[in-house]
C-alpha cells in the first residue's frame, strides 16, 4: 500500500473514530427515535429508475409497489436525505484531509477493468442481500446492534462469517 | 422528563427531520472517511486480519451507542420504547448477512462507505454503490420467488435485554465487556497477521485504547447501575399507531418500534402506517413519559 504523503490528514485512531462514530449514532436516535442507514437510499433510487422508465411495471410489482404508486414519493424518504448527508461529509472530508483524488483504487494484482468489475459484483450481492436482511452494516450491524436487536447480531456475525469465507478467494484483488 | 427523542415527541416536524438527517448524514459520511473507510484497501484489509479497525471502529461505535443509550434511559431522559429496532427475521438475517459479508470483500465496501468512497473520487465506491442499486432492483424483480424465504422466521422486534429480562444498561455493560476483550484479541491478531504476510502492523494502539476502555467503562457502569434504578415498564404492544408524518410511517415499517408487535410480519417492507407503532402510548407523549 502506498504510503500516506505528507500533506494528508492522518485518518482517526479507530478507537476514537468509533467513540465519534458512536455519538453521532447516539445522536440520530436521540434526535430521531431511530439509527443510520446505508442501502435504504440505493433501494428508493432503484425503484424511482424504474418507475421513471416502466411506471406501470414498476407498481405492479408486489416489492416495487410498496414504495412506488399513487400518492407515494419514493425518494421523500429519510434515508436518502441522509445518504445525500453522507456523501456531502465524505466530499467534505476527504477534500479537507487532502485524501480526495478523481481514480480507481486497486492493488497491483488487478487492472482497472478487473477492480471495477468486482465492486460492481460486490455490489451486486450486497444490495440484494441487504433486501433480504432488511439493511445493511449502518441499517442493520451498527444501528441494530447499538439497539440490541437479535437479528442485528446474527447478521453482523453472518457477515463476518461470508467476508472470511470468501476473502481467500479474493486475496488477489487486495495484494 | 423522558423528552427524548425529539421527533417522536413531536419537538419538530418532517422538513425539519429530513434536514436534520442530511446534517447526521453529513456526520456520518464525515467520520467514516475520518476513519479510513472511503478506501477500499482499508476496509479489506480486516478479512485477511492484517488491520482490524473495521472491527475496532464498529464496536467502539456499538458500544458507545448502546451504553449512551442505556445511560440516557436509564436516568430517564430518553425512551427506550420510542426507538425503532430492526425486526428479526431469523433466516433471512443470517443468509443474507452471509450473501452480504460475500459481496462486502468482493467489492471491499459496504453500502454507506461506497458512498464515501465515491465522495473521496474513488470510482471503485461510486460503481459498488450503483452495483447496491442494481442488487436491490434485481432482489425486487425476483421478489414473488423470494417472498416465502424473505417472510420466513419472522419474531417480530426481539431486542436482547428484554428476551433475557435484563435492563438495558446491563446488556450493554456486557457488549462493552465483550468489546473490550476483543480488542485485545484483535491486535494480537493483527501482529500475528501482518508478520505472516511480511507487512508492518497497524501502529500501537494502546493509550488510546486503554482510554477509551476507560471511559467506556465509566460510562458502562453508569448505564448498569442506571438499569437497575430506572425499573423499565416493558414496552407495551398497542393497537393503534399515532404516525400521521409519512417519515413516521416509514421510519415503523422499515424498523418497526420497540413495542413487540408481532402482528405484521412484513412491516419490514410495506410502509402500512398502522403496522408497527412508534409512539408509546401516552396520547400527548411530550409531557408523558413514566420516569
Amino acid at each position: 500500500m502506498k504510503d500516506t504523503p505528507a500533506t494528508q490528514t492522518p485518518i482517526w485512531n479507530p478507537y476514537v473514530a468509533g467513540f465519534v462514530l458512536g455519538l453521532v449514532l447516539l445522536g440520530s436516535f436521540v434526535i430521531m427515535g431511530f439509527g443510520l442507514g446505508g442501502s435504504g437510499a440505493a433501494n428508493r433510487l432503484g425503484i424511482a429508475a424504474c418507475d421513471l422508465v416502466a411506471p406501470a411495471a414498476t407498481e405492479g410489482n408486489a416489492y416495487f409497489g410498496q414504495f412506488a404508486g399513487a400518492g407515494k414519493r419514493v425518494l421523500h424518504d429519510w434515508l436518502v436525505w441522509e445518504a445525500l448527508g453522507v456523501f456531502l461529509g465524505g466530499v467534505l472530508a476527504s477534500y479537507s484531509a487532502g485524501r480526495s483524488s478523481l481514480g480507481v483504487l486497486r492493488s497491483e494484482g488487478v487492472s482497472v477493468a478487473q477492480r471495477l468489475a468486482f465492486a460492481l459484483g460486490g455490489g451486486v450481492l450486497m444490495g440484494v442481500a441487504a433486501r433480504i436482511a432488511r439493511g445493511c452494516t449502518s441499517g442493520q450491524a451498527l444501528t441494530g446492534g447499538a439497539v440490541l436487536s437479535a437479528g442485528s447480531w446474527m447478521f453482523m456475525m453472518a457477515v463476518f462469517a461470508g467476508g472470511y469465507l470468501v476473502a481467500p478467494l479474493v486475496r488477489r484483488q487486495w495484494r | 422528563m423522558n423528552g427524548l427523542p425529539l421527533y417522536p415527541n413531536d419537538v419538530f416536524g418532517e422538513n425539519t427531520g429530513m434536514l436534520l438527517g442530511t446534517l447526521i448524514g453529513m456526520a456520518f459520511g464525515f467520520t467514516l472517511e475520518r476513519a479510513g473507510f472511503g478506501r477500499a484497501p482499508v476496509l479489506a484489509a480486516q478479512f485477511y486480519l492484517t488491520d482490524t479497525r473495521v472491527f475496532k471502529v464498529m464496536f467502539s461505535a456499538i458500544v458507545t451507542a448502546a451504553v449512551g443509550i442505556g445511560v440516557l434511559s436509564g436516568f430517564g431522559a430518553l425512551d427506550l420504547a420510542m426507538i425503532t429496532v430492526p425486526e428479526t427475521f431469523v433466516a433471512p438475517q443470517i443468509v443474507g448477512g452471509l450473501v452480504f459479508g460475500a459481496g462486502f470483500i468482493v467489492s471491499g465496501l459496504c453500502p454507506g462507505t461506497s458512498i464515501v468512497a465515491a465522495a473521496s473520487g474513488n470510482l471503485d465506491g461510486l460503481v459498488t454503490y450503483v452495483g447496491v442499486i442494481l442488487g436491490s432492483v434485481i432482489f425486487g424483480l425476483v421478489y414473488p420467488a423470494l417472498e416465502g424465504f424473505y417472510l420466513s422466521g419472522a419474531l417480530g422486534v426481539v431486542r436482547l435485554d428484554t428476551a433475557l429480562s435484563l435492563p438495558f444498561g446491563a446488556l450493554a455493560f456486557g457488549v462493552f465487556l465483550m468489546a473490550a476483550g476483543c480488542f485485545l484479541v484483535a491486535e494480537k491478531l493483527e501482529r500475528i497477521f501482518s508478520a505472516r504476510a511480511g507487512r508492518d502492523a497497524p501502529p500501537g494502539q494502546s493509550r488510546t485504547r486503554n482510554g477509551a476502555i476507560a471511559a467506556l467503562a465509566t460510562a458502562a457502569v453508569v448505564a448498569l447501575v442506571g438499569g437497575f434504578v430506572h425499573k423499565h415498564e416493558a414496552p407495551v404492544a398497542q393497537a393503534a399507531a399515532i404516525a400521521p408524518a409519512p417519515v413516521k410511517a416509514a421510519a415503523a415499517t422499515r424498523r418497526t418500534a420497540s413495542t413487540p408487535s408481532k402482528d405484521a410480519p412484513a412491516a419490514g417492507s410495506a410502509p402500512a402506517p398502522s403496522a408497527a407503532p412508534v409512539v408509546a402510548p401516552q396520547g400527548a407523549p411530550r409531557k408523558g413519559g413514566g420516569c
